[in-house]
Protein backbone atom coordinates (compact mmCIF):
# COMPACT_ATOMS: atom_id res chain seq x y z
CA UNK A 1 0.00 0.00 0.00
CA UNK A 2 1.14 3.64 -0.60
CA UNK A 3 -0.37 6.49 1.10
CA UNK A 4 -0.11 10.34 0.67
CA UNK A 5 -0.66 12.32 2.77
CA UNK A 6 -1.33 16.25 1.78
CA UNK A 7 0.42 18.90 3.96
CA UNK A 8 -1.28 21.19 6.70
CA UNK A 9 1.45 24.08 6.32
CA UNK A 10 1.79 27.70 5.89
CA UNK A 11 4.30 27.83 3.62
CA UNK A 12 7.18 28.81 6.41
CA UNK A 13 6.30 25.81 8.37
CA UNK A 14 4.51 22.53 8.85
CA UNK A 15 1.54 22.76 10.48
CA UNK A 16 1.05 19.80 13.53
CA UNK A 17 -1.96 19.15 12.62
CA UNK A 18 -0.33 16.96 9.23
CA UNK A 19 1.35 14.75 12.28
CA UNK A 20 -2.09 13.22 13.23
CA UNK A 21 -2.69 11.61 10.01
CA UNK A 22 0.84 10.53 9.68
CA UNK A 23 -0.18 8.27 12.17
CA UNK A 24 -3.85 7.71 11.02
CA UNK A 25 -1.42 6.31 7.99
CA UNK A 26 1.04 4.27 9.78
CA UNK A 27 -1.79 2.43 10.92
CA UNK A 28 -3.21 1.66 7.60
CA UNK A 29 0.77 0.29 6.51
CA UNK A 30 2.64 1.27 3.87
CA UNK A 31 5.17 3.55 2.06
CA UNK A 32 3.97 7.29 3.46
CA UNK A 33 4.63 10.11 1.26
CA UNK A 34 3.65 13.99 1.99
CA UNK A 35 2.51 16.36 -0.54
CA UNK A 36 3.20 19.90 0.31
CA UNK A 37 1.50 22.45 -2.46
CA UNK A 38 2.03 25.86 -1.86
CA UNK A 39 3.94 29.05 -2.59
CA UNK A 40 7.91 29.64 -1.73
CA UNK A 41 7.07 26.15 0.38
CA UNK A 42 10.15 25.11 0.00
CA UNK A 43 10.40 25.48 4.17
CA UNK A 44 7.53 23.59 4.94
CA UNK A 45 8.65 20.89 2.66
CA UNK A 46 12.10 20.56 4.25
CA UNK A 47 9.99 20.46 7.88
CA UNK A 48 8.14 17.50 6.22
CA UNK A 49 11.31 15.58 4.96
CA UNK A 50 12.40 15.44 8.93
CA UNK A 51 9.10 13.76 9.92
CA UNK A 52 9.51 10.31 11.05
CA UNK A 53 8.46 7.05 8.72
CA UNK A 54 8.40 9.53 5.40
CA UNK A 55 9.26 7.85 2.34
CA UNK A 56 9.49 10.35 0.19
CA UNK A 57 8.49 14.40 0.48
CA UNK A 58 6.63 15.91 -3.14
CA UNK A 59 6.27 19.58 -3.38
CA UNK A 60 4.34 21.50 -5.84
CA UNK A 61 6.07 25.17 -5.60
CA UNK A 62 3.79 27.33 -7.39
CA UNK A 63 1.77 30.65 -7.31
CA UNK A 64 -1.15 29.25 -8.28
CA UNK A 65 -1.62 26.88 -4.84
CA UNK A 66 -0.94 29.68 -2.76
CA UNK A 67 -3.97 30.39 -0.09
CA UNK A 68 -4.83 26.88 -0.88
CA UNK A 69 -7.70 27.59 -3.34
CA UNK A 70 -9.36 24.52 -3.75
CA UNK A 71 -10.20 25.19 -7.76
CA UNK A 72 -5.90 24.96 -8.15
CA UNK A 73 -5.05 22.38 -5.56
CA UNK A 74 -7.48 19.97 -5.88
CA UNK A 75 -6.56 18.95 -9.47
CA UNK A 76 -3.02 18.66 -8.22
CA UNK A 77 -4.25 16.17 -5.53
CA UNK A 78 -6.35 13.99 -7.97
CA UNK A 79 -3.53 14.26 -10.63
CA UNK A 80 -0.44 13.18 -7.78
CA UNK A 81 -2.85 11.23 -5.72
CA UNK A 82 -4.35 8.85 -8.89
CA UNK A 83 -0.87 6.46 -8.17
CA UNK A 84 -1.76 6.16 -4.39
CA UNK A 85 -4.10 3.28 -2.49
CA UNK A 86 -4.84 6.22 0.10
CA UNK A 87 -5.28 9.81 -0.01
CA UNK A 88 -5.38 11.50 3.83
CA UNK A 89 -5.21 15.03 5.18
CA UNK A 90 -6.31 16.16 8.86
CA UNK A 91 -9.81 17.46 8.87
CA UNK A 92 -8.76 21.03 9.14
CA UNK A 93 -10.93 23.72 7.12
CA UNK A 94 -8.31 23.72 4.50
CA UNK A 95 -8.68 19.53 4.35
CA UNK A 96 -12.73 19.42 4.99
CA UNK A 97 -12.38 22.38 1.86
CA UNK A 98 -10.09 21.05 -0.56
CA UNK A 99 -10.52 16.92 -0.14
CA UNK A 100 -14.31 16.24 -1.32
CA UNK A 101 -13.28 17.91 -4.26
CA UNK A 102 -10.61 16.06 -5.15
CA UNK A 103 -12.14 13.45 -4.30
CA UNK A 104 -14.80 13.90 -6.84
CA UNK A 105 -12.28 14.57 -9.76
CA UNK A 106 -11.30 11.17 -9.08
CA UNK A 107 -14.46 9.58 -8.89
CA UNK A 108 -14.05 8.18 -5.67
CA UNK A 109 -16.63 8.57 -2.24
CA UNK A 110 -14.70 10.15 0.33
CA UNK A 111 -14.52 9.34 3.72
CA UNK A 112 -14.87 12.16 6.35
CA UNK A 113 -13.52 12.79 9.98
CA UNK A 114 -12.38 8.76 10.47
CA UNK A 115 -11.66 8.63 14.26
CA UNK A 116 -10.22 5.09 14.32
CA UNK A 117 -8.91 2.69 11.64
CA UNK A 118 -10.40 -0.89 11.31
CA UNK A 119 -8.12 -1.80 8.14
CA UNK A 120 -6.77 -0.78 5.48
CA UNK A 121 -10.43 -0.37 3.89
CA UNK A 122 -12.44 -0.02 6.89
CA UNK A 123 -12.98 3.20 9.33
CA UNK A 124 -14.85 4.45 12.24
CA UNK A 125 -16.20 7.95 12.09
CA UNK A 126 -18.85 9.64 14.02
CA UNK A 127 -22.16 10.59 12.94
CA UNK A 128 -25.27 12.63 13.95
CA UNK A 129 -22.39 15.01 16.15
CA UNK A 130 -20.80 12.21 17.51
CA UNK A 131 -23.53 10.82 19.05
CA UNK A 132 -23.32 7.64 17.11
CA UNK A 133 -19.98 5.81 15.63
CA UNK A 134 -20.76 4.22 12.10
CA UNK A 135 -17.68 1.59 10.71
CA UNK A 136 -17.51 2.07 6.89
CA UNK A 137 -16.10 0.03 4.25
CA UNK A 138 -14.86 1.39 1.09
CA UNK A 139 -14.70 -0.03 -2.40
CA UNK A 140 -13.62 2.32 -3.59
CA UNK A 141 -9.47 1.29 -5.93
CA UNK A 142 -8.55 4.78 -3.88
CA UNK A 143 -9.54 5.74 -0.11
CA UNK A 144 -9.74 9.37 0.34
CA UNK A 145 -9.97 10.20 3.59
CA UNK A 146 -9.72 12.90 6.34
CA UNK A 147 -8.64 12.54 9.88
CA UNK A 148 -10.09 13.61 12.92
CA UNK A 149 -6.94 15.38 14.37
CA UNK A 150 -8.28 14.28 18.59
CA UNK A 151 -8.51 10.74 17.79
CA UNK A 152 -5.09 9.78 16.32
CA UNK A 153 -1.95 11.34 18.16
CA UNK A 154 0.30 13.30 16.18
CA UNK A 155 3.78 11.48 15.06
CA UNK A 156 7.33 12.58 15.58
CA UNK A 157 8.54 15.56 13.61
CA UNK A 158 11.59 14.78 14.13
CA UNK A 159 14.10 11.67 13.27
CA UNK A 160 13.32 11.15 9.11
CA UNK A 161 14.78 12.25 6.56
CA UNK A 162 12.86 12.04 3.36
CA UNK A 163 14.06 12.93 -0.20
CA UNK A 164 12.43 15.56 -1.53
CA UNK A 165 10.98 15.63 -5.23
CA UNK A 166 9.72 17.87 -7.59
CA UNK A 167 6.51 18.20 -8.53
CA UNK A 168 6.41 20.71 -11.86
CA UNK A 169 2.78 20.59 -12.96
CA UNK A 170 0.77 24.02 -12.67
CA UNK A 171 -2.99 23.65 -11.91
CA UNK A 172 -4.76 27.22 -12.06
CA UNK A 173 -8.46 27.03 -12.83
CA UNK A 174 -8.89 31.26 -13.10
CA UNK A 175 -12.42 30.79 -11.72
CA UNK A 176 -11.33 31.96 -8.04
CA UNK A 177 -8.93 34.78 -6.44
CA UNK A 178 -8.05 35.09 -2.27
CA UNK A 179 -9.07 39.22 -1.53
CA UNK A 180 -8.04 38.91 2.19
CA UNK A 181 -8.15 37.47 5.28
CA UNK A 182 -8.78 38.47 9.06
CA UNK A 183 -6.68 36.36 11.16
CA UNK A 184 -6.79 36.67 15.08
CA UNK A 185 -3.52 37.62 16.31
CA UNK A 186 -2.45 35.32 19.81
CA UNK A 187 0.09 34.33 22.19
CA UNK A 188 -1.91 31.99 23.14
CA UNK A 189 -1.36 27.75 22.41
CA UNK A 190 -3.97 27.27 19.55
CA UNK A 191 -7.12 25.89 20.23
CA UNK A 192 -6.96 22.32 18.54
CA UNK A 193 -3.10 21.85 20.02
CA UNK A 194 -3.63 23.10 23.62
CA UNK A 195 -3.14 20.79 26.70
CA UNK A 196 -5.81 22.71 28.43
CA UNK A 197 -8.60 24.76 27.24
CA UNK A 198 -11.48 27.43 28.58
CA UNK A 199 -14.70 28.11 27.18
CA UNK A 200 -16.84 30.70 27.97
CA UNK A 201 -20.80 30.16 26.99
CA UNK A 202 -24.03 32.28 26.96
CA UNK A 203 -23.14 32.70 30.53
CA UNK A 204 -20.41 35.19 30.13
CA UNK A 205 -22.85 37.67 28.91
CA UNK A 206 -20.28 39.71 27.02
CA UNK A 207 -17.39 39.92 25.32
CA UNK A 208 -15.53 42.24 28.05
CA UNK A 209 -15.93 39.43 30.42
CA UNK A 210 -13.97 36.79 28.39
CA UNK A 211 -10.84 39.01 30.04
CA UNK A 212 -11.69 36.91 32.87
CA UNK A 213 -10.60 33.78 31.10
CA UNK A 214 -7.98 35.27 29.45
CA UNK A 215 -6.20 36.28 32.29
CA UNK A 216 -6.58 32.18 33.94
CA UNK A 217 -5.83 31.24 30.52
CA UNK A 218 -2.30 32.87 30.71
CA UNK A 219 -1.82 31.43 34.16
CA UNK A 220 -2.46 28.08 32.84
CA UNK A 221 -1.01 28.37 29.44
CA UNK A 222 -4.44 27.58 28.40
CA UNK A 223 -6.15 28.31 24.64
CA UNK A 224 -9.58 30.24 25.07
CA UNK A 225 -12.46 28.68 23.55
CA UNK A 226 -16.54 29.37 23.57
CA UNK A 227 -19.87 27.86 22.82
CA UNK A 228 -21.67 28.36 19.51
CA UNK A 229 -24.48 30.66 21.62
CA UNK A 230 -21.43 33.41 23.09
CA UNK A 231 -20.24 33.39 19.13
CA UNK A 232 -23.52 34.07 17.71
CA UNK A 233 -24.11 36.07 20.52
CA UNK A 234 -21.27 38.18 19.07
CA UNK A 235 -18.89 37.88 22.23
CA UNK A 236 -16.18 36.42 20.59
CA UNK A 237 -14.64 35.44 16.70
CA UNK A 238 -16.06 32.18 14.80
CA UNK A 239 -12.41 30.57 14.69
CA UNK A 240 -12.94 30.41 19.48
CA UNK A 241 -16.34 28.51 18.64
CA UNK A 242 -15.55 24.69 20.22
CA UNK A 243 -18.31 21.89 18.54
CA UNK A 244 -19.98 19.80 15.96
CA UNK A 245 -19.27 22.67 13.90
CA UNK A 246 -16.30 24.71 15.02
CA UNK A 247 -13.34 23.02 16.11
CA UNK A 248 -13.09 19.86 18.05
CA UNK A 249 -10.76 19.56 20.91
CA UNK A 250 -9.68 17.09 23.29
CA UNK A 251 -7.01 18.41 25.79
CA UNK A 252 -6.18 17.27 29.28
CA UNK A 253 -8.23 19.84 30.56
CA UNK A 254 -11.26 21.41 29.33
CA UNK A 255 -13.04 23.73 31.65
CA UNK A 256 -16.55 24.98 30.85
CA UNK A 257 -17.81 28.00 31.79
CA UNK A 258 -21.16 29.03 31.77
CA UNK A 259 -21.89 26.87 28.91
CA UNK A 260 -24.87 24.64 29.49
CA UNK A 261 -23.57 21.84 27.25
CA UNK A 262 -26.14 21.34 24.11
CA UNK A 263 -25.02 17.92 22.05
CA UNK A 264 -23.27 20.23 19.75
CA UNK A 265 -20.98 21.62 21.59
CA UNK A 266 -19.98 18.11 23.59
CA UNK A 267 -19.14 16.41 20.48
CA UNK A 268 -16.47 19.32 20.15
CA UNK A 269 -15.11 18.26 23.48
CA UNK A 270 -16.41 15.38 24.96
CA UNK A 271 -13.39 13.54 24.04
CA UNK A 272 -11.05 15.49 26.71
CA UNK A 273 -9.34 13.86 29.19
CA UNK A 274 -10.58 15.70 32.43
CA UNK A 275 -13.85 18.27 31.91
CA UNK A 276 -14.70 20.63 34.76
CA UNK A 277 -18.15 22.38 34.68
CA UNK A 278 -18.86 25.96 36.34
CA UNK A 279 -22.34 26.65 36.13
CA UNK A 280 -24.88 27.98 38.15
CA UNK A 281 -28.01 25.83 37.06
CA UNK A 282 -27.11 22.34 38.69
CA UNK A 283 -29.30 20.77 36.17
CA UNK A 284 -27.18 21.84 33.15
CA UNK A 285 -26.12 18.87 30.27
CA UNK A 286 -22.83 19.93 30.77
CA UNK A 287 -22.35 18.28 34.20
CA UNK A 288 -23.23 15.29 33.08
CA UNK A 289 -19.76 14.87 31.24
CA UNK A 290 -17.95 16.69 33.60
CA UNK A 291 -15.44 15.37 35.91
CA UNK A 292 -15.62 17.92 38.33
CA UNK A 293 -18.49 20.32 38.61
CA UNK A 294 -18.79 23.53 40.29
CA UNK A 295 -22.59 24.52 40.77
CA UNK A 296 -21.62 28.57 41.46
CA UNK A 297 -22.04 31.78 40.01
CA UNK A 298 -18.90 32.07 37.48
CA UNK A 299 -18.51 35.75 38.35
CA UNK A 300 -17.47 35.24 41.91
CA UNK A 301 -15.77 31.82 41.10
CA UNK A 302 -13.75 32.55 38.37
CA UNK A 303 -11.90 35.44 40.10
CA UNK A 304 -11.77 32.63 43.09
CA UNK A 305 -10.23 30.19 40.59
CA UNK A 306 -7.82 32.91 39.36
CA UNK A 307 -6.25 33.89 42.45
CA UNK A 308 -6.49 30.28 43.52
CA UNK A 309 -3.80 28.96 40.47
CA UNK B 1 -29.53 35.74 -11.92
CA UNK B 2 -30.88 31.97 -11.04
CA UNK B 3 -30.74 30.70 -7.78
CA UNK B 4 -30.40 26.78 -6.65
CA UNK B 5 -30.77 25.51 -3.71
CA UNK B 6 -29.85 22.64 -2.78
CA UNK B 7 -32.56 20.92 0.56
CA UNK B 8 -32.08 17.93 2.81
CA UNK B 9 -33.98 15.52 4.46
CA UNK B 10 -32.78 14.92 7.95
CA UNK B 11 -32.91 13.71 11.18
CA UNK B 12 -34.08 17.27 13.34
CA UNK B 13 -31.67 18.59 15.25
CA UNK B 14 -33.22 18.19 18.55
CA UNK B 15 -33.81 14.37 18.42
CA UNK B 16 -31.14 12.47 19.73
CA UNK B 17 -30.36 9.64 17.75
CA UNK B 18 -30.17 5.61 18.88
CA UNK B 19 -28.34 2.91 17.35
CA UNK B 20 -30.72 -0.15 16.24
CA UNK B 21 -30.74 -3.32 18.60
CA UNK B 22 -28.89 -5.04 16.25
CA UNK B 23 -25.98 -2.15 15.92
CA UNK B 24 -26.97 -2.08 11.88
CA UNK B 25 -28.04 1.43 11.50
CA UNK B 26 -29.45 4.21 13.46
CA UNK B 27 -33.01 3.93 14.51
CA UNK B 28 -35.22 6.84 12.75
CA UNK B 29 -38.33 4.93 13.06
CA UNK B 30 -40.72 7.75 13.85
CA UNK B 31 -38.56 10.14 14.37
CA UNK B 32 -39.53 13.81 13.56
CA UNK B 33 -37.52 14.71 10.53
CA UNK B 34 -36.75 18.53 9.22
CA UNK B 35 -35.37 20.16 6.82
CA UNK B 36 -31.29 20.05 7.27
CA UNK B 37 -30.74 23.56 9.39
CA UNK B 38 -27.62 24.39 7.22
CA UNK B 39 -30.22 23.62 3.94
CA UNK B 40 -32.53 26.20 5.67
CA UNK B 41 -29.75 29.16 6.12
CA UNK B 42 -28.75 28.34 2.61
CA UNK B 43 -32.75 28.63 1.77
CA UNK B 44 -33.21 32.14 3.28
CA UNK B 45 -29.90 33.85 1.67
CA UNK B 46 -31.31 33.02 -1.60
CA UNK B 47 -34.58 34.51 -0.49
CA UNK B 48 -32.42 37.65 0.49
CA UNK B 49 -30.89 37.86 -2.54
CA UNK B 50 -34.18 38.17 -4.72
CA UNK B 51 -35.69 40.49 -2.28
CA UNK B 52 -32.96 42.60 -2.59
CA UNK B 53 -33.53 42.39 -6.66
CA UNK B 54 -30.54 40.21 -7.58
CA UNK B 55 -32.05 37.42 -7.56
CA UNK B 56 -34.71 36.52 -10.13
CA UNK B 57 -35.65 33.12 -9.75
CA UNK B 58 -35.12 30.05 -6.86
CA UNK B 59 -35.10 26.87 -7.90
CA UNK B 60 -35.05 24.34 -4.85
CA UNK B 61 -34.14 20.80 -5.20
CA UNK B 62 -33.56 17.67 -2.76
CA UNK B 63 -32.24 14.39 -3.85
CA UNK B 64 -34.14 11.64 -1.54
CA UNK B 65 -37.46 10.01 -0.57
CA UNK B 66 -40.92 11.04 -1.38
CA UNK B 67 -41.44 12.51 1.89
CA UNK B 68 -38.31 15.05 0.79
CA UNK B 69 -41.30 17.10 -0.49
CA UNK B 70 -42.08 18.31 3.05
CA UNK B 71 -38.62 19.60 3.09
CA UNK B 72 -39.16 21.06 -0.80
CA UNK B 73 -42.78 22.85 0.26
CA UNK B 74 -40.82 24.83 3.36
CA UNK B 75 -38.37 25.43 1.10
CA UNK B 76 -41.42 26.73 -1.24
CA UNK B 77 -42.88 28.41 2.04
CA UNK B 78 -39.98 30.87 3.19
CA UNK B 79 -39.59 31.80 -0.80
CA UNK B 80 -38.68 29.87 -3.66
CA UNK B 81 -40.13 29.62 -6.79
CA UNK B 82 -40.13 26.34 -7.46
CA UNK B 83 -38.79 22.37 -6.77
CA UNK B 84 -37.40 19.76 -8.35
CA UNK B 85 -37.19 16.23 -6.67
CA UNK B 86 -34.97 13.66 -7.87
CA UNK B 87 -36.51 10.58 -6.32
CA UNK B 88 -34.84 7.70 -4.56
CA UNK B 89 -35.52 5.63 -1.73
CA UNK B 90 -31.86 4.52 -1.85
CA UNK B 91 -29.86 5.93 0.93
CA UNK B 92 -27.31 8.29 -1.23
CA UNK B 93 -23.90 9.07 -0.50
CA UNK B 94 -22.65 12.84 -1.46
CA UNK B 95 -20.68 11.98 -4.51
CA UNK B 96 -23.95 10.31 -5.99
CA UNK B 97 -25.83 13.86 -4.59
CA UNK B 98 -23.52 15.98 -6.20
CA UNK B 99 -23.85 14.04 -9.76
CA UNK B 100 -27.57 14.61 -9.28
CA UNK B 101 -26.90 17.91 -8.43
CA UNK B 102 -24.66 18.58 -11.51
CA UNK B 103 -27.43 17.03 -13.66
CA UNK B 104 -30.06 19.19 -12.38
CA UNK B 105 -27.53 22.30 -13.40
CA UNK B 106 -26.91 21.06 -16.54
CA UNK B 107 -30.75 21.66 -17.45
CA UNK B 108 -31.38 24.86 -14.99
CA UNK B 109 -28.15 26.56 -15.70
CA UNK B 110 -27.82 28.42 -12.07
CA UNK B 111 -25.44 31.52 -11.55
CA UNK B 112 -24.84 30.51 -7.81
CA UNK B 113 -25.91 27.19 -6.38
CA UNK B 114 -26.85 27.77 -2.67
CA UNK B 115 -26.72 24.79 0.02
CA UNK B 116 -25.39 23.93 3.06
CA UNK B 117 -21.76 22.69 4.34
CA UNK B 118 -22.94 19.59 5.63
CA UNK B 119 -25.91 17.58 7.10
CA UNK B 120 -26.31 17.16 10.39
CA UNK B 121 -26.90 13.27 9.80
CA UNK B 122 -23.80 11.84 8.04
CA UNK B 123 -21.64 14.99 8.62
CA UNK B 124 -19.79 14.42 5.64
CA UNK B 125 -19.25 18.47 4.55
CA UNK B 126 -18.97 17.22 1.02
CA UNK B 127 -21.47 17.25 -1.73
CA UNK B 128 -20.70 21.01 -2.11
CA UNK B 129 -17.12 20.91 -3.24
CA UNK B 130 -17.93 17.87 -5.08
CA UNK B 131 -20.70 19.08 -7.18
CA UNK B 132 -18.26 22.54 -7.79
CA UNK B 133 -15.81 19.81 -8.90
CA UNK B 134 -17.95 18.53 -11.84
CA UNK B 135 -19.37 21.79 -12.72
CA UNK B 136 -15.78 22.67 -13.05
CA UNK B 137 -16.73 25.74 -11.19
CA UNK B 138 -15.01 27.90 -8.33
CA UNK B 139 -16.64 27.15 -4.85
CA UNK B 140 -16.74 28.83 -1.34
CA UNK B 141 -17.56 26.67 1.39
CA UNK B 142 -18.29 27.42 5.06
CA UNK B 143 -19.71 30.88 4.05
CA UNK B 144 -20.88 33.79 7.02
CA UNK B 145 -21.19 36.75 4.13
CA UNK B 146 -21.92 36.62 0.32
CA UNK B 147 -22.22 39.83 -1.67
CA UNK B 148 -22.69 39.79 -5.25
CA UNK B 149 -20.93 42.57 -7.29
CA UNK B 150 -22.09 42.29 -10.84
CA UNK B 151 -20.65 38.99 -12.19
CA UNK B 152 -18.84 37.93 -9.86
CA UNK B 153 -19.29 37.10 -5.71
CA UNK B 154 -17.11 38.01 -2.63
CA UNK B 155 -17.46 35.52 -0.05
CA UNK B 156 -16.48 35.64 3.48
CA UNK B 157 -15.60 31.99 4.88
CA UNK B 158 -14.77 30.83 8.32
CA UNK B 159 -11.62 29.05 8.67
CA UNK B 160 -9.71 27.83 11.54
CA UNK B 161 -7.38 30.74 11.84
CA UNK B 162 -10.49 33.43 11.11
CA UNK B 163 -11.71 34.57 8.45
CA UNK B 164 -11.20 34.35 4.76
CA UNK B 165 -12.85 35.80 2.26
CA UNK B 166 -12.33 35.03 -1.86
CA UNK B 167 -13.69 36.01 -5.11
CA UNK B 168 -15.04 33.83 -7.40
CA UNK B 169 -16.51 34.01 -11.32
CA UNK B 170 -19.90 32.58 -11.60
CA UNK B 171 -21.48 30.35 -11.71
CA UNK B 172 -20.25 29.12 -8.18
CA UNK B 173 -20.86 26.70 -5.69
CA UNK B 174 -21.60 28.64 -2.02
CA UNK B 175 -22.19 26.51 1.17
CA UNK B 176 -23.47 28.27 4.19
CA UNK B 177 -22.28 28.13 7.69
CA UNK B 178 -24.38 29.15 10.76
CA UNK B 179 -23.75 32.68 10.70
CA UNK B 180 -24.71 33.56 6.86
CA UNK B 181 -27.69 34.94 8.54
CA UNK B 182 -30.82 34.00 10.73
CA UNK B 183 -33.75 31.98 8.88
CA UNK B 184 -36.99 33.36 8.93
CA UNK B 185 -40.32 31.97 10.09
CA UNK B 186 -42.34 30.65 7.22
CA UNK B 187 -45.66 32.85 7.86
CA UNK B 188 -49.00 30.79 7.59
CA UNK B 189 -50.14 32.88 3.78
CA UNK B 190 -46.59 31.71 3.05
CA UNK B 191 -47.20 28.23 3.70
CA UNK B 192 -50.58 27.89 1.89
CA UNK B 193 -48.74 30.07 -1.33
CA UNK B 194 -46.84 26.95 -1.58
CA UNK B 195 -48.74 24.41 -1.58
CA UNK B 196 -49.35 25.16 -4.91
CA UNK B 197 -46.24 26.31 -6.16
CA UNK B 198 -44.50 24.03 -9.13
CA UNK B 199 -43.05 20.29 -7.80
CA UNK B 200 -41.46 18.59 -10.32
CA UNK B 201 -40.16 14.89 -9.65
CA UNK B 202 -37.22 12.91 -11.32
CA UNK B 203 -35.00 10.48 -10.47
CA UNK B 204 -31.46 9.37 -10.61
CA UNK B 205 -32.30 6.74 -13.37
CA UNK B 206 -34.18 10.08 -15.76
CA UNK B 207 -30.97 12.06 -15.16
CA UNK B 208 -28.81 8.69 -16.27
CA UNK B 209 -26.97 9.44 -12.97
CA UNK B 210 -25.30 6.08 -11.40
CA UNK B 211 -26.23 6.03 -7.81
CA UNK B 212 -23.72 2.61 -6.63
CA UNK B 213 -22.49 3.10 -3.36
CA UNK B 214 -18.91 2.82 -2.85
CA UNK B 215 -19.39 2.69 0.82
CA UNK B 216 -20.78 0.06 2.43
CA UNK B 217 -21.76 0.91 6.32
CA UNK B 218 -20.79 -2.27 8.61
CA UNK B 219 -22.63 -1.49 11.31
CA UNK B 220 -23.27 2.01 14.25
CA UNK B 221 -22.80 2.18 17.59
CA UNK B 222 -22.58 4.45 20.73
CA UNK B 223 -19.41 6.36 21.39
CA UNK B 224 -17.75 5.34 24.80
CA UNK B 225 -19.99 6.98 27.36
CA UNK B 226 -18.34 9.33 29.92
CA UNK B 227 -19.78 8.40 33.47
CA UNK B 228 -20.52 12.29 35.22
CA UNK B 229 -17.81 12.75 37.75
CA UNK B 230 -18.59 14.32 41.35
CA UNK B 231 -19.69 17.97 42.23
CA UNK B 232 -17.36 19.72 44.52
CA UNK B 233 -17.86 22.15 46.71
CA UNK B 234 -15.92 24.90 46.06
CA UNK B 235 -13.28 26.50 44.08
CA UNK B 236 -10.35 25.85 46.86
CA UNK B 237 -11.39 21.94 46.11
CA UNK B 238 -11.46 22.04 42.20
CA UNK B 239 -8.30 23.10 42.49
CA UNK B 240 -7.10 20.91 45.04
CA UNK B 241 -8.74 17.93 43.05
CA UNK B 242 -7.16 19.32 39.85
CA UNK B 243 -3.97 19.38 41.08
CA UNK B 244 -3.50 16.10 43.43
CA UNK B 245 -6.35 13.83 42.10
CA UNK B 246 -6.32 14.56 38.24
CA UNK B 247 -2.97 16.49 37.87
CA UNK B 248 -3.90 18.22 35.21
CA UNK B 249 -2.87 22.11 36.68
Amino acid sequence: MSILIIAEHDNSSLKPATLNSVTAAQEIGGDIDILVAGSDCQAAAEQAAQVAGINKVLVADNAAYNNALAENVAPLIAEVGAAYSHILATATTTAKNIMPRAAALLDVQAISEISAVVSADTFKRPIYAGNVIATVQSSDAIKLLTVRGTAFDGAAAEGGSAAIEVVGSSHSAGVSEFVGEEVAASNRPELTAAKIVISGGRGMANGDNFDMLYSLADKLGAAVGASRAAVDAGFVPNDMQVGQTGKIVAPDLYVAVGISGAIQHLAGMKDSKVIVAINKDEEAPIFSVADYGLVADLFSALPDLDSAV
Amino acid sequence: MKILVAVKRVVDYNVKVRPKSDGSDVDLANVKMSINPFCEIAVEEAVRLKEKGTATEIVAVSVGPQQSQEQLRTALALGADRAILVNTDETLEPLAIAKCLKAVCDTESPDIVLMGKQAIDGDNNQTGQMLAALLGCGQATFASELIVEGDRIKVTREVDGGLQTLGLNLPAVVTSDLRLNEPRYASLPNIMKAKRKPLDTTTPADLSVDIAPRVSLLGVELPAQRQAGIKVDDVAMLVDKLKNEAKVI
